[in-house]
């Protein structure tokens, strides 16, 4: 049985495992290859598993309580590798850029190390966060520009 | 419920899993096709348990999602489960009845007739054994007779235990059910399906 605070702590180093994975899969394969170029001396990788493309199905559900249906394939690549201290990293990336794999999986590795997850966050992970954050207000800005406000037209009808 | 896999320890598997896959399914046909004789297998990786090349490759070649395996309990059945869990995705079962394929050693076996010998309308569900021997000359001598075999066959594997052959042929009496096993070293391997009819020489 694992107690409260070693759960924390698992559950946090999960954390951010998560967040470096997310930000790399789902930023442009350009955008995280040209920051993990401006990294010098990046660890020294072996793979555990060749890097392979395959198709995975995704599911979808209706509603809480929708029954579950196959909503499509999706080509899926991913790689395993270890870097210099002993960590291993995965990655899971969707389309078929075994690179795009790899950086991820390597950037799950570089953030499980005491040496390599403070360069990392630096170089890769903040610009990627301030990326994804930039796009996500233009985008948000693209559709309020859009939006119809049918206020006046409502309150005209209730008006006596 | 098991265990979330720990990578730490993870090895490599085959360099190139199509082509090796193939070569060792070639080589162990060949064993299957010509029971009792003793086939190479040049496995070329780096297996969890050391002296175990040749099994693991086969390991490698056979295991996928659909087929449960057996390991023993014990450092070589932990060494195995996550290597054989991260490369083959294949479901490990502490029940040998459920076993499609399970992994010994003669050093530590089990009785045959704990793994499946398959159904009547599907004979073909039954375990194959793999299991790992010492060496595959210098034992006690046994002649081997059955489809695949011209005349007659011998075999010496070393490290057997008394009465295994025994077992196995009891096992065999109730043809067409049955397992098929493997033996193997690090770099050979002897098919032994359960066609073939063995005899202990006196």
């Amino acid at each position: 049985m694992k107690n409260d605070v070693s759960a924390e702590v698992e559950s946090s180093a999960i954390a951010v495992r998560q967040r470096a994975h997310g930000l790399i899969a789902k930023s442009p394969h350009d955008m995280v290859r040209d920051l993990f170029d401006r990294i010098e001396n990046l660890p020294n990788i072996k793979q555990v598993r060749p890097t392979d493309t395959g198709l995975i199905m995704v599911r979808g559900k209706v509603g809480g309580d929708g029954a579950r249906f196959n909503l499509g394939e999706l080509p899926l690549t991913r790689a395993a590798l270890r870097i210099d201290g002993g960590q291993v990293g995965i990655g899971y990336v969707a389309g078929r850029n075994s690179d795009h794999a790899e950086l991820a999986a390597l950037a799950d590795a570089m953030v499980q190390s005491e040496t390599w997850s403070g360069v990392l966050e630096e170089k890769v992970l903040v610009p990627l966060a301030d990326a994804v954050r930039d796009k996500k207000t233009e985008n948000g800005r693209k559709a309020a520009a859009t939006k119809v406000d049918f206020f006046t037209m409502v309150r005209t009808r209730k008006e006596k | 419920m098991t265990a979330a896999l720990s990578l730490q320890d993870i090895q490599p598997g085959f360099a190139d899993p199509v082509y090796d896959a193939q070569r060792i399914f070639r080589r162990l046909m060949d064993a299957m096709a010509r029971p009792g004789r003793i086939v190479d297998i040049d496995a070329d990786i780096v297996p969890p348990v050391p002296g175990l090349e040749g099994l693991s490759a086969i390991a490698l070649t056979v295991l996928d999602f659909e087929t449960p395996v057996y390991l023993p309990s014990g450092e070589m059945g932990e060494a195995l489960s996550g290597w054989l869990r991260f490369h083959c995705g294949c479901p490990v079962t502490t029940d040998p009845q459920e076993a499609a394929f399970a992994i010994l050693s003669v050093t530590e076996l089990l009785p045959i007739s704990a793994f499946n010998s398959g159904d009547p309308k599907y004979p073909d569900r039954s375990t194959t054994l793999l299991l790992a021997c010492p060496a595959l000359e210098g034992g006690k001598q046994v002649s081997l007779t059955g489809p695949g075999i011209k005349e007659i066959a011998h075999i010496a594997p070393s490290g057997i235990p008394d009465g295994f052959w025994n077992e196995v042929m009891g096992d065999r009496s109730q043809f067409q059910l049955g397992v098929d096993i493997i033996m193997g070293t690090s770099n050979a391997v002897i098919g032994l399906p359960r066609t073939t009819r063995i005899n202990e020489e006196s």
